[in-house]
């Protein structure tokens, strides 16, 4: 697995998917779901968290060494799929963790059941549809070349865009074939479920809303309406830091989850 | 051995020297509509030429781009099975695994075969990368909504006693139930295109016609993969009319004129892949190993699509090389009639003989009096010519 190397690496079978496993530290479940980026760029931030409790990181289906088995092709079937993870771990009091594409994840399994979560902390989120037919809310990053989304997704695009002429060929077509898997669950709608908004309001655990106040893929005003149909939802947000702020900021994301963790417990 | 004309029913005006791309993008207001009516008045005239010259027809479709302005094979192909007479009407082809209603083409294309009194050649492509973006339709598992959108369209013209169901993976009909059902038993030709074993496999495998496009000499592999899945089903072998080949083709009186044409039709190749990058490699359209190599030389890189191969194993750039290499690539044929006539036999004899040449000659800035002289020239002095020698079985002469 790309850019994990200090995580112990385990296959979980869940309804007949092998599902790859991140795992480091000890104590609390922190589960995290990683962005349709993957976890390029993820390791210190990750590292750093698993100093909070024990973090399980697993590939999304179709993503790195996890299985996309043919009817899982919506963003429902993942979060399905991952209820039952949580279950067959036996896992209780989970601090669920879903930046980007991962956000939606979380927002699609916290409205169906907590029972085994604890906090839910939403990253960048997309998922949601707030402006009219015409007004885009969340940017096509399939319609751009890679400069331009480099552009997108980062406050500072020199420093933090993956460099991929520095990956090994193979780990190029592990990306390509995640990129794959990302398309089949969010091309249509662009990255939403029209249906998400309006359920929002089920969410009835602590969460914390936390954005890259300068990411240009979902503004901060998408982040607050997130937040808003969350029922006592709190939304913060990380300075110079774009779409990924675990990625740029990963000393201010994990103090503000640390934050959260240790004011709001219920 | 049939020929079809075909062109793209291109709008040349707006091939801007250097847009970022000619699709998707284009804003449509370097469209002038007058323009654009003469124009696709002028094609639809060219055809029911080719029609009175004894060819046959070729369309196909693309969308939000300048490089073609079939908006629908449906659309071209109900005028022009009222406006010919005799020629086999190809659609090649509707992009069915970026078409949301497969029972619509069904049922379209039926009707365009009762006009045309059993004409149609029904030709099922996947659609270009392009045009993920207009269909909005999700580039991953294109080829299965493609197989499963023709299954249906077979079934729905081959069944005749009421309505059946489909619940597929991709589509959903509670009563399918064509009316009116096509001219042709059981149904209308079904060409497809591959570039791949496994897609020449599928194809071979239903017996389709295999049809490939500008692909040199790759088209032997391809047409020897088809013949040896079909003689592992049949006794006799696969017959020429299984096989299909597209290329562009300027005809002159001289080759001086000749070659002048065919500089301005290779405008068509010359500009065909200038697409931005993300309209080119959607994810899950293309094989990651090709996309991961665009990732890994970076946004600078030009498309590997723009690279061609001629018989002599020279590479060479699309957009800048000369009509002499576009030749060699099997990609164009140009000259006099002697010489065309002598391109194309070479071709057939080498990929193991063809039965549907499929020509482009119109393109580009190709002017209607230069498409007119050329498809005369082409009728008179090449196609009695090309069935004479394909009546014995297109073999090089010993």
């Amino acid at each position: 697995m790309l850019q994990l190397e200090t995580f112990q690496r385990t296959f979980v079978e869940v309804c007949g998917s092998r599902i790859e496993l991140a795992t480091k530290g000890e104590g609390r479940p922190i589960l995290f779901l990683h962005p349709g980026q993957g976890l390029l760029g993820a390791s210190p931030a990750l590292g750093k968290l698993a100093q909070l409790g024990r973090v399980m990181a697993p590939s999304h289906p179709g993503f790195y060494g996890s299985d996309l088995r043919h009817s899982i092709t919506t963003v429902d079937d993942i979060a399905y799929l991952y209820l039952d993870l949580m279950s067959s771990l036996g896992l209780r009091d989970v601090v669920l963790i879903g930046a980007s594409f991962g956000g939606w994840v979380a927002a699609e399994i916290a409205i169906k059941c907590t029972d085994r979560i604890g906090q839910l902390i939403l990253v960048d989120s997309l998922g949601i549809k707030i402006s009219d037919r015409e007004t885009r809310d969340i940017a096509d990053m399939h319609a751009v070349d890679d400069d331009e989304l480099a552009a997108l997704l980062y406050e500072n695009p020199a420093r933090h865009r993956p460099d991929y002429a520095s990956l090994s060929e193979a780990d190029v077509v592990t990306i390509t074939k995640n990129n794959e898997a990302w398309a089949l669950f969010g091309w249509r709608p662009y990255m939403h479920n029209p249906k998400l908004l309006g359920r929002l309001t089920r969410i009835r655990i602590p969460t914390l809303v936390l954005w890259g106040d300068g990411d240009r893929v979902v503004r901060p005003s998408y982040g607050r309406a997130f937040a808003a149909e969350i029922p006592g939802a709190l939304f913060e947000t990380i300075a110079k830091a774009g779409h990924l702020p675990f990625v740029e900021q990963p000393d201010s994301f994990v103090a503000r989850v640390e934050k959260f963790l240790s004011t709001v417990r219920h | 051995m049939r020929v079809y004309h075909f062109t793209e029913q291109p709008y040349p005006d707006a091939w801007l020297p250097d847009p970022t791309s000619l699709r998707v993008t284009l804003p449509n207001e370097l469209c002038d509509p007058v323009i654009a009516s003469g124009l696709l008045n002028r094609y639809l005239d060219e055809w029911c030429l080719a029609d009175e010259l004894g060819l046959d027809i070729m369309v196909n479709e693309h969308h939000s781009t300048t490089t073609c302005m079939t908006s629908s094979c449906h659309l071209t192909l109900a005028i022009l099975a009222r406006d010919t007479k005799r020629a086999r009407l190809l659609a090649l082809g509707i992009p069915l695994a970026n078409r949301p209603d497969p029972l619509r083409v069904a049922e379209e294309m039926s009707v365009i075969d009762l006009i045309s009194k059993g004409r149609l050649e029904m030709g099922f492509v996947k659609g270009v990368p392009s045009e993920i973006m207009s269909a909005n339709s999700i580039p991953v598992r294109m080829m299965d909504r493609l197989w499963e959108a023709h299954d249906l369209i077979i079934k729905a013209m081959t069944t005749h006693d009421g309505p059946f169901n489909w619940e597929g993976e991709y589509f959903q009909y509670r009563a399918v139930n064509i009316w009116p059902r096509p001219f042709q038993q059981p149904h209308p030709p079904v060409w497809i295109t591959s570039l791949s074993p496994g897609g020449v496999r599928a194809v071979a495998e239903r017996g389709h016609v295999l049809a490939t496009f500008l692909s040199g000499m790759l088209a032997k592999t391809l047409f020897d993969g088809y013949r040896k899945v079909w003689s592992e089903r049949h006794e006799t072998p696969a017959g020429l009319d299984r096989f299909g080949y597209l290329a562009l083709c300027a005809i002159g009186n001289s080759q001086s004129e000749a070659h002048e044409r065919a500089s301005k039709l290779a405008g068509y190749l010359r500009t065909y892949q200038q697409i931005a990058d993300p309209f080119i490699y959607a994810p899950g359209y293309m094989p990651p190993e090709i996309i991961a190599k665009k990732l890994m030389a970076g946004t600078a890189s030009v498309s590997n699509l723009i690279s061609i191969k001629t018989r002599s194993g020279k590479s060479a750039d699309v957009r800048t090389c000369s009509v002499e290499d576009l030749i060699d690539a099997d990609m164009l044929y140009a000259g006099t009639p002697d010489q065309v006539f002598k391109q194309i036999t070479r071709f057939c004899e080498d990929v193991g003989g063809i039965g549907h040449l499929l020509l482009m000659m119109q393109g580009g800035h190709l002017s209607h009096a230069e498409v007119t002289d050329s498809l005369k020239l082409f009728a008179a002095e090449v196609l009695p010519r090309l069935q004479a020698w394909a009546m014995h079985g297109q073999q090089r002469p010993h």
